[in-house]
């Protein structure tokens, strides 16, 4: 039964992000109905923008950057002044500055890290106008630079890489806004809320007053799975029964984390004009998610015999139980995603250790929605620098070949995540203003710093939740950590696509290494694990798995 | 820079005014005229008062109803949260072994997992059938009736997995107390002690 749920499960996942695979790559070709070409002109006319204009990588890389902080100054006044804006029938004061400018960053870098409680500390104005923008255009972001490297990397020899308001408005327009929509709807139909009345009282049926908090939830939801963007409405985020009232919401939502991610693998095996390329990178990403998935279901579904007889009920819902948990925990940490409908510092520590390793390899496990895919083109480039080393040949990806310049830059983005994870982890393990931060005593309260910063890093969003996230130190540290992850992976990236397009692409001979069969997606898997795992074992011996010595010998902190 | 300022500072106020505003809004307005239930929260009239949302845990804690699971933020349904303590925590171990104790003295009956352990949400509408079933003793005492009325209205309140594959089965605590209610009124409790006959 347990296969049976998993398989059909991964069935309708695949099915769905091919078929969208189809339609994106009709977008980004701009082979749109001339109705959706009219509009999409009216954008470009009122932005001043000239989309057909192309654009190098520097300039893709600055236009990038000027949106981005476009959207962090919009979003940080919006959450600076809520307190006297409109839309605001619970009353709820301005954001502290370190506070606001950890959440505009965690917006606008797709991680939608949450130093805050959404019910409690946000208007409806900052939901809407502030954190949903911000989860459409994080997101387009991330789908243009996606689409900018994969052009990069097949299309002809040229110089530009497309232009970045064209991507980011087709993104947003064509493929976030209308699965938004639908998904928005499908959820208010199973009961999340979307109104603009405010909280609402009752009196239970033993005469108890219980203040129900509500909002326009179910739209910003939607758009919160399909953009990997992960940021709840409520402060539990998807465990709470308004954010996924019903198991119907719970498979939907579940489908929306990994759908564009998933999709994204297919788009590009299309741009390549060889569709098994997309196949291999699929299949590399597919084998370590599945390990990761059995891993915590096993873990969740055996329980803790310590609590009792059963599954591992702690910090999750009866409705969903130890395997929606299992799946929607794997999911959300491979897919860069950050919402939970369980909670994950409860989890039992080989699922901690799982996820960890799902954040702290970069997010190219499927990833964020483009970010996944250019975060395992990273490692492709290594892997087939590595492939090369062991031939003794110049080492090619797609008939282009890796350089020293490509593979410089390709051990730079990388070096981004040790940079965050071990040194942004070793700082808040030892300064005593951020460690005060740590609920658990003992091996459990090293996973909880290396959780957040492992979280930061990679953009994902999601917490061990005992984690005093609120401290000044970490909402300024994992701010500038979050900022690490996003653009010391983008700008690299875009180079290094800037520098595969000005190649000539040689043609194939017996000579090559083909990068779609078993043995490359093999190379390609060890490669991520090698690199990506083993930099970070001695942190992980030090938190999940001495946690499970200490758990299976009986000892209690 | 300067070059690409001007049109990132345009796509950002077309894009909240797009996304931010009309999207939300056209979404509020949809929600509302197709499932205006469902989307103000699915709350729950009963001579002509909120009592509850259907999806709300609320906390029971009289022998005459079902008891909802341990929730780590007192049921405060505008400020949720959970214990986040982790598997080795000598307070979870100890805090589990306390409800234990309490569970089994109430209902004479041992604790299935999903009552001695707090949800993630502390507002977990549901309780396992287990559970449920493990209450109907002191539950059937508290209204004087035949444990076995009990039973059957929790048996036609059991929701089941979806397509048998996916989730648990459980129980609604609030939406079953009411039905216990209705099936067998009470005595409205007098909130002043002055006893009505």
């Amino acid at each position: 039964m347990t296969f049976l749920a998993y398989g059909l499960y991964l069935a309708a996942l695949v099915g769905a992000a091919w078929v969208l695979a189809l339609w994106m790559t009709r977008v980004y070709a701009g082979a749109l109905p001339a109705g959706l070409q009219r509009l999409e002109g009216l954008v470009f006319r009122a932005t001043g923008t000239q989309p057909d204009r192309g654009m190098t990588a520097l300039s893709y890389g600055l236009a990038v950057l000027a949106f981005n902080l476009a959207g962090f100054l919009s979003l940080y006044a919006i959450l600076r002044l809520q307190g006297a804006l409109p839309l605001n029938p619970d009353g709820i004061a301005a954001m502290a500055p370190d506070l606001a400018f950890n959440t505009a960053v965690s917006f606008v870098t797709n991680t939608n890290w949450q130093a805050y409680s959404g019910e409690a500390q946000l208007s409806y104005l900052a939901q809407m106008a502030g954190l949903t923008v911000q989860n459409f255009v994080s997101a387009g972001t991330g789908m243009a630079v996606g689409v900018a490297v994969i052009r990069g990397f097949v299309s002809a020899k040229g110089t530009t890489l497309g232009n970045f308001w064209q991507d980011l408005t087709r993104s947003v327009l064509w493929i976030l806004l209308p699965l938004s929509v639908g998904l928005g709807l499908f959820l208010a139909a199973q009961g999340v809320p979307q109104t603009l009345l405010g909280a609402v009282t009752v009196t239970g049926l033993e005469g108890q007053e219980q203040i129900i908090a509500r909002g326009p939830a179910a739209a910003q939801i939607a758009i919160k799975q399909l953009g990997t963007n992960g940021g709840g409405f409520f402060g539990v985020n998807s465990a709470h029964p308004f954010e996924n009232p019903t198991l119907a919401s719970n498979m939907a939502q579940s489908l929306s984390i990994l759908l564009i991610p998933v999709a994204f693998c297919f788009l590009f095996g299309r741009m390549a004009g060889d569709r098994r390329q997309g196949w291999a990178i699929f299949a590399a990403m597919a084998v370590l998610f599945v390990a990761g998935l059995s891993v915590i279901h096993l873990a969740e579904v055996a329980g803790n015999p310590a609590l009792g007889q059963g599954a591992n009920m702690e910090g999750k819902e009866q409705r969903f139980g130890a395997m929606l948990s299992a799946l929607w925990a794997a999911s959300t940490t491979a897919a860069s995603n950050g919402s939970v409908n369980a909670m994950h510092d409860s989890f039992l520590p080989l699922s901690g250790l799982v996820m960890l390793i799902n954040m702290a390899i970069g997010e190219v496990i499927f990833g964020g929605v483009g970010a996944g895919l250019y975060g395992m083109l990273l490692y492709v480039v290594l892997a087939v620098f590595l492939a090369g080393l062991m031939v003794g040949r110049t080492p090619e990806y797609l008939g282009r070949k890796i350089e020293g310049r490509e593979v410089t830059l390709a051990v730079l983005a990388f070096l981004s995540m040790p940079l965050g994870i071990l040194v942004g982890g070793a700082l808040a393990a030892t300064v005593p203003s951020a460690l005060e931060a740590v609920q658990d005593a003992g091996p459990h309260g090293m996973s909880e710093i290396l959780y957040a910063y492992a979280s930061a890093t990679g953009n994902n969003g999601s917490a061990f939740g005992g984690f005093g996230a609120g401290l000044t130190w970490h909402t300024t540290a994992l701010g500038v950590i979050m900022l690490l992850g996003r653009y010391a992976i983008i700008l690299p990236m875009l180079a290094i696509a800037g520098s595969m397009i000005r190649k000539t692409p040689s043609p194939v001979t017996s000579g090559t290494f083909p990068t779609h069969g078993p043995l490359f997606v093999t190379l390609l898997i060890l490669t991520v694990l090698i690199l990506g795992a083993l930099t970070f074992f001695p942190v992980l011996a030090l938190g999940p798995l001495a946690e499970e010595t200490a758990r299976a010998a009986g000892q209690t902190f | 820079m300067l070059t690409y300022l001007r049109p990132a500072l345009s796509m950002m106020v077309l894009f909240t005014l797009l996304t931010g505003l009309a999207y939300p809004f056209a979404m509020t307005g949809l929600a509302q005229a197709l499932f205006p239930t469902e989307a103000n929260g699915s709350l729950i009239e009963n001579d002509g008062r909120l009592v509850g949302a259907a999806m709300i845990a609320q906390p029971f804690t009289a022998a005459a109803y079902l008891h909802p699971r341990p929730s780590a933020s007192d049921w405060n349904a505008a400020g949720t949260g959970a214990s986040n303590l982790g598997p080795t925590s000598a307070a979870l171990i100890a805090d589990v072994a306390a409800r234990r104790v309490a569970y089994e003295a109430e209902n004479g009956s041992p604790a299935p997992i999903d009552a001695v352990t707090a949800s993630g949400s502390g507002l977990d509408p549901h309780i396992s059938v287990q559970n449920a079933r493990a209450q109907t003793a002191r539950i059937a005492a508290a209204r004087a009736v035949a444990p076995q009325e009990i039973t059957a209205v929790i048996a036609a309140a059991v929701e089941r997995p979806l397509f048998g594959l996916y989730g648990e089965a459980r129980v609604n605590v609030l939406l079953t107390n009411i039905a216990l209610d209705a099936a067998f009124p009470m005595a409205p409790a007098a909130p002043t002690g002055e006893m009505t006959e």
